[in-house]
């Protein structure tokens, strides 16, 4: 074995593992980016049914309702826009009205209601979670006096 | 007065540092002995000032000094004293002042042990170490300053966020930090040895036991997280594949690859080039880690509140360490000389398999962290990266690295007879397959990759104790032999055993609940009974109680078995903490050993006394506990090892012979 013939086969090794590499990535993408919409997205141009997303926005104030069992209704609004969201399970301690929130689901058959996987809020009371910041920068409804500067 | 001199004294250490970094360096450039003489002492001077602010700082936290900004936003005088002085580091300041005491502990320690060390390599590597310190020292004094005052003092502080008020999350960023910083002085030999031009088997010896020390102690910085994360934020998941935690493991993963390249260039002279990379690369890994949790670039769900106006220095520091050592790795590298050959099939061979398997995972794990990174800055929208992308990329490179690991340390150097080498794993291989189809036949139709992997875990797990009982001839000499050869072993090689077997124990854990958990929510009437995977436990209802700084409402449960015996009465809460107005969820966690019991409660009903209640059975989480102390365990025995004590020789030609009669160690 020459080192030329060594450097050759380590060289095919790291090629070999690198494309390997980015096989996997590659189709691990195709289904597992979760894409971000606000809710004022959702209003303008809809969303399929099924579609796997992330929404992100305050929760409206007054609109949170228990359902049977341990389902929750609650409205997702960026102050332009809410739309209405259920949750079936556990809310996260810092889920509150009127704090942000964000949400992992999709539309349901009726076309209307985002039935959420997830719902996450955040460990920290004074940190808005970029998602609903943009939500309501894009909405034109920030308003840097009322809480922290947006985070990015 | 105190918190002045703590801010003086970080001051002065950033003054020692630019003297510890530029006298020595200049030093060694020109051959001057005095001037590199200047590295040692003034090693130590900036750990006794750095020293001195941390205990200043300290100080303030201690005796509630509310003139004091940092320690008004993170402490209250009601707090415990424990969570006082962990207080210290639970923000970005005090963060950054315990990562500049444990850089500057690492760098006194090269300064005290380093004796053996050639001057001018010694002055170099200690040079490097003041230059990262003085990147954070000034950092941390012109963007961060923990000893800013405050006029009027407020009467009372804001407290700690009361996630953070726990003794697993108290201890997780020190040890974390032991890990990122011990990374460091692997850089900083790797950086001294371009300058030098010079990589050796004495280089590697001396780069080996600082590089394991880093690896235990992130390693059980990494365990603490997911611990804590386990039983604090009562989703009964460790591990969430999130940014924070994804940036703790590529280090981890490549420091992992480093320790096991540096054997190759120890014993054999090779991979030289790429273990300087492999050292470079895991410190810049490290930086990233402490800075995206810090500026808060990336959002996770671990993301307290962060700063990012100091993103921009934060950026420039990482684009000058990194930017800077790969530059000096690609004009100096090709000095380097080439080392020894050895076949496709050798352990060297399958030390590159090692390490080609971990850097891969390693950069997937990097592309999916930072990919949404990168496609927002390019207005490509807000991307999340989910758990499944991670399971999907990462886990296949895993399964053959595990499979190699199981042979690889059997395997001789240069080249390997590989019939013989399997041809001992046979029990190994046997248990493998008995084990992997019983879980098959159990599970009745699940996972097929849960059998796989469990009988991958079990394949390793015999295979690493197979290798000490071939080499200690166990139950093929008489008992007494055996006995004198295990106790001639060298301790690496039981090191190897237990961090390999660990790392066999904790898969099963991981495999076990991901597999296998049972998840049941549902409203429960005081009284009401459920059953979950064989258990039954009926809910007595919720007490409100009053802690040292917080409120609780705590629900009481009474377990039992499938045969109605007694199992334990579990006690999950919800406190509110009043002083930062925050409810935390308590889960109460009852270990089976083979198995945990969970429960979580949330809120009441509306209407009626119904409490929404969440209840897990997590099979085999305590293998994943279990598992990370044997590899500490084993990290530690390896460090313990007589040729990494001793002074290592200062000649490459020593090196041991390779053969399969006298296998060297590892």
């Amino acid at each position: 074995m020459t080192r030329k013939r060594r450097r050759l086969h380590v060289a095919l090794l790291g090629l070999l593992s690198l494309g390997t590499a980015t096989a996997l990535v590659l189709t691990a993408f195709e289904d597992n980016l979760v894409f971000f919409v606000s809710p004022t997205k959702i209003a303008e141009e809809g969303l399929e049914p099924d579609r796997y997303v992330r929404i992100g926005g305050l929760v409206e104030e007054g609109s949170v309702q228990q359902l049977e069992g341990n389902r929750v209704l609650f409205r997702v609004t960026d102050l332009a826009h809410a739309i209405p969201v259920t949750y079936d399970g556990i809310l996260p301690d810092l889920f509150r009205e009127g704090q942000g929130v964000v949400a992992q689901g999709s539309i349901g058959a009726d076309g209307e209601i985002f039935v959420a996987r997830e719902v996450l809020a955040r460990h920290d009371e004074n940190y808005m979670p970029a998602e609903v910041a943009e939500a309501l920068q894009a909405s034109g409804q920030w308003r840097p006096e009322s809480g922290q500067p947006p985070p990015r | 007065m105190i918190p002045e001199l703590g801010h003086f004294a970080l001051i002065l250490a950033l003054l020692v540092a630019t003297a510890q970094t530029v006298v020595p360096l200049w030093g060694a450039h020109r051959g001057n002995a005095a001037w590199m003489a200047v590295a040692g002492p003034s090693a130590v001077a900036h750990l006794l000032l750095v020293t001195v602010s941390f205990a200043a700082l300290t100080w303030a936290y201690v005796v509630s000094d509310f003139t004091v900004v940092n320690v008004v936003a993170n402490s209250h005088s009601a707090k415990p004293m424990l969570y006082k002085i962990t207080g210290v580091w639970g923000n970005h300041e005090g963060s950054m002042l315990l990562w500049i005491l444990i850089l500057a502990v690492f760098g006194g320690a090269v300064a005290l042990f380093g004796g053996n060390l050639p001057p001018s390599l010694k002055a170099r590597v200690i040079a490097i170490q003041g230059l990262i310190g003085i990147g954070f020292i000034s950092f941390t004094i012109f963007t961060s300053n923990p000893f800013e005052r405050v006029f009027p003092p407020p009467l009372d502080g804001q407290d700690l966020n009361p996630l953070l008020q726990d003794p697993g999350l108290a201890f997780h960023p020190p040890m974390l930090y032991l890990g990122y910083v011990g990374f460091s002085v692997a850089f900083a030999f790797a950086i001294a040895a371009l300058l030098e031009g010079k990589v050796d088997a004495a280089w590697a010896r001396w780069v080996r036991p600082w590089t394991l020390a880093a690896w235990v102690f992130l390693t059980g910085g990494i365990a603490l997280g997911s611990w804590w994360a386990y039983y604090e934020l009562g989703w009964g998941g460790w591990w969430f594949w999130d940014p924070v935690e994804n940036v703790s493991f590529m280090p981890w993963l490549l420091g992992t690859a480093l320790l096991h390249s540096a054997i190759v260039v120890e014993k054999r002279d090779a991979l030289k080039v790429w273990t300087i990379l492999l050292a470079i690369l895991t410190f810049s890994l490290s930086l990233l880690g402490t800075f995206i949790v810090r500026s808060g670039l990336l959002t996770s769900v671990h993301a307290f509140a962060s700063d990012p106006e100091r993103g921009l220095y934060i950026l420039m520091m990482l684009i000058f360490v990194i930017g800077g050592s790969l530059t000096l790795f690609a004009i100096r590298a090709p000095t380097l000389k080439p080392g020894g050959l050895f076949a496709p099939i050798s352990r060297e061979g399958g030390l590159v398999m090692n390490n080609l398997l971990l850097a891969t995972a390693t950069a997937t794990i990097l592309i999916g962290t930072l990919y949404p990174l990168i496609l927002d800055s390019l207005g490509g929208g807000l991307v999340t990266v989910g758990p499944p992308f991670f399971n999907l990329t990462f886990v296949p490179l895993m399964l053959p690295l595990v499979f190699v690991m199981g042979f690889g340390p059997m395997m001789a150097w240069k080249r390997t007879d590989m019939a013989g080498v399997l041809g001992r794993l046979k029990v190994a291989a046997a248990v493998a397959l008995v084990v992997g189809l019983a879980t098959l036949y159990l599970q009745n139709g699940g996972p097929l990759l849960a059998a796989l992997a469990l009988g991958l875990a079990a394949w390793l797990f015999v295979a690493a104790f197979t290798d000490l009982a071939a080499k200690t001839k166990l139950f093929r000499a008489p008992l007494a032999d055996s006995w004198s050869r295990a106790r001639g072993l060298p301790r690496s090689q039981y090191g190897t055993a237990l961090a390999h077997g660990g790392l066999a124990i904790a898969i099963a854990g991981m495999v076990g609940s991901t597999a296998w958990k049972v998840e049941s929510i549902s409203v429960m009437q005081p009284g009401e009974t459920k059953d979950v995977a064989g258990y039954s436990f009926t809910f007595e209802g919720v007490e409100r109680l009053q802690g040292p700084n917080y409120l609780s409402e705590t629900a009481s449960f009474t377990v039992r078995d499938g045969d109605g015996a007694f199992v334990a009465v579990m006690t999950p809460e919800k406190r509110l903490y009043p002083v930062a107005n925050m409810p935390t969820t308590e889960a109460a966690i009852h270990t089976r050993w083979l198995a945990d019991l969970y429960a979580v409660i949330g809120d009441k009903e509306e209407r009626g006394e119904g409490w929404t209640v969440r209840i897990y059975y997590e099979p085999l989480v305590p293998f994943l506990w279990l598992g990370s102390l044997v590899m500490m365990l084993g990290g530690i025995v390896s460090l313990s090892d007589r040729r990494l004590r001793v002074g290592a020789p200062r000649q490459a030609k020593t090196r041991v012979p390779a053969g399969p009669a006298v296998q060297p160690a590892e």
